[in-house]
């Protein structure tokens, strides 16, 4: 069986996020880049647990991204991952990428295409749904659970206020969040071998994007939190009710 | 023409399409043209009421193959009628279902998509969505330049909005393609209004020292018909369901009031809250990081707190 793992290069959670070039960029500066954590500790992590049940598994991994993503393309492959594939785009547009992904995928013929269930950075969940459409196949989202035999899939989706359990055949696409695996730490062995395992480049063959950011823009600042007094209740429902009127 | 998809499940309409109607209606309006929806399948819900949120049309494949949800399947028949309607924009809620499938429908249509906006578009010049980017902490302003549009809004981000009027409701004959996967069980969280749905929520963190005390959060929770809620480390040490864990890994959710009880209010668990209209936070800790997010604050012992605010919103509710 032939996986493919989608890799997002994406700020650590903790960032905290700021924008250049009056409000277009993002400031890059003191930023630490991270995998995508649902990229890395959900799909990327549910691939390895399937290769270490059967040795015929392979695992490539795939990110859409200039030659600044490849530090943590060796991360994951330190990770796990046989090789690895650098389509050098650096588009923003989901729609871009997600063809970028598709040409890969048809070429390497893969069994099963995982990504993250999103982005922590333009939380677009798109990748997954827009490789469905690109490639006709089968699309799980936001699986806490995949078991596989031989041919069949055996899937557990979140759905609002509880879960669904879905069985198909490969191929398929299937994007992951919590519960489909647990989080790694590359060991020494895997950071050493990581080194030397491929990562290909391909040049971009999309250009056409369907949206571009024309700025960005942070909250406006909370006034300030408001403090009641622990011995008046009456005076926070008051609040609720007649400031706010959630109540 | 401005078309929505309906989403159901289980044979009921979800809430969120309800705001989703609303937002269409209202853009419809900006633009000129009609909101009409889509549904696929059959649901028990009275369709000429769609009219009460601003649709003029109901469109219905009625095929009850399309009652179980399959993203390939659907994608591919809401495609098909929005090309058949003539559709120019079409408006999915940013729900588990809609997230699913606008993407599939948007590469169909050789659309543009905006995801998880959060404001209605300006059409002055040129079409741009606001939507919320790096876990909602910060807004970027997109431009679609296809001439098809896909937008899926934030759910609790625009409101349902209730007036009078009915919609008509027609069939639409569409082949539907054969699903490939069988859902074979569906676990629902009974009697609960999904997190995700809900409009007030209480939510506890380690500061409630155990699963023990879990109820005076419970008794806030049903003095105000709040739903339940709690942070990671509660979910992670099983002191409550992990359905409950709201934050970055968990659900993200933007109630219309979000209490949080005994959680100190690390970034990642904010990422999973900070679309909330209003927050409470209650702590003893008054440096807990949670206060800078807060709109109210009590610095104070949970388990004093807890039932005063409790009694004083019941107090107030039989004065009411």
């Amino acid at each position: 069986m032939k996986i493919l793992v989608c890799i997002s290069k994406t700020p650590d959670t903790t960032t905290k996020i700021a924008f250049t070039e009056g409000n277009t960029k993002l400031d890059e500066n003191g930023v630490q880049w991270i995998i995508n954590p649902y990229d890395e500790w959900y799909s990327l992590v549910k691939a390895i647990e399937l290769k270490e049940k059967d040795a015929a598994v392979t695992i490539h991994l795939i990110t859409v991204g200039g030659a600044d993503t490849e530090p943590i393309i060796r991360k994951a492959l330190a990770l796990g991952g046989d090789e690895a594939i650098r389509v050098n785009n650096n588009s923003n547009d989901s729609f871009v990428v997600a063809q970028e992904i598709a040409a890969i995928a048809k070429e390497g013929a893969y069994d099963l295409v995982l990504t993250g269930k999103e982005t922590i950075d333009y939380n677009s969940a798109s990748i997954g749904s827009m490789l469905c459409a690109l490639l006709d196949q089968n699309f799980i989202s936001a699986a806490v659970k995949l078991d596989i035999n031989g041919n069949s899939l055996h899937v557990v989706r979140e759905i609002d206020g509880g879960e669904e359990t879905c069985e198909l055949n490969l191929p398929a696409i299937i994007s992951c969040q919590k519960g489909m695996a647990e989080q790694r730490i590359p060991n020494m062995r895997g950071i050493m071998a990581a080194r030397t395992k491929p990562l290909k480049v391909t040049e971009a063959s999309v250009s056409s994007a369907t949206t571009h950011i024309k700025n960005f823009e942070l909250p406006p600042a909370k006034s300030g939190v408001k403090l009641v007094d622990p011995a008046n209740m009456d005076e926070l429902v008051r609040l609720l009710k007649e400031e706010a009127k959630v109540i | 023409m401005v078309l929505i998809y309906i989403d159901q499940d289980q044979q009921e309409i979800k809430k969120a399409s309800f705001e989703a109607i609303s937002y269409g209606a209202a853009l419809a309006k900006q633009l000129g043209t009609t909101a009409e929806a889509l549904l696929l399948g059959t649901v028990k819900d009275n369709l000429t009421d769609l009219g009460k949120w601003g649709a003029i049309k109901v469109h219905q494949v009625n095929n009850t193959a399309l009652n179980s949800f399959d993203a390939k399947i659907n994608s591919t028949v809401i495609a098909e009628a929005a090309k058949m309607l003539g559709a120019t924009v079409l408006i999915f809620a940013h729900n588990l279902n809609g997230r699913a499938v606008a993407p599939a429908v948007a590469v169909k249509l050789g659309a543009g998509i905006v995801t998880g906006a959060c404001a209605l578009p300006k059409t002055d010049a040129g079409f741009v969505v606001t939507k919320t980017v790096f876990s909602g902490k910060a807004f970027a302003s997109i431009q679609i330049d296809t001439a098809v549009k896909v937008i899926s809004i934030n759910q609790n981000s625009f409101g349902a909005v209730m007036s009078d009027g009915n919609a008509t409701v027609s069939d639409l004959a569409l082949t539907v393609p054969a699903s490939t996967l069988k859902i074979t069980s569906v676990n629902k969280i009974e009697g609960e209004v999904p997190l995700t749905e809900a409009s007030l929520v209480v939510s506890g963190g380690r500061g409630l020292k155990g699963p023990e005390h879990w109820g005076v959060l419970l008794d806030l929770a049903k003095a105000l018909g709040a739903s339940t809620a709690c942070s990671r480390p509660v979910s992670d040490a099983d002191w409550r369901p992990h359905h409950e864990h709201v934050g970055q890994t968990g659900i993200q959710i933007a109630p219309n009031l979000y209490i949080a009880i005994g959680i100190s209010g690390a970034i990642q668990h904010l990422a999973g809250v900070n679309r909330s209209k209003t927050i409470v936070v209650i702590n003893k800790d008054s440096e807990a990081p949670f206060f800078k997010a807060a709109d109210y604050g009590v610095v104070g012992d949970a388990f004093e707190v807890v039932p005063a605010l409790t009694a004083a919103i019941l107090k107030s509710k039989s004065n009411a």
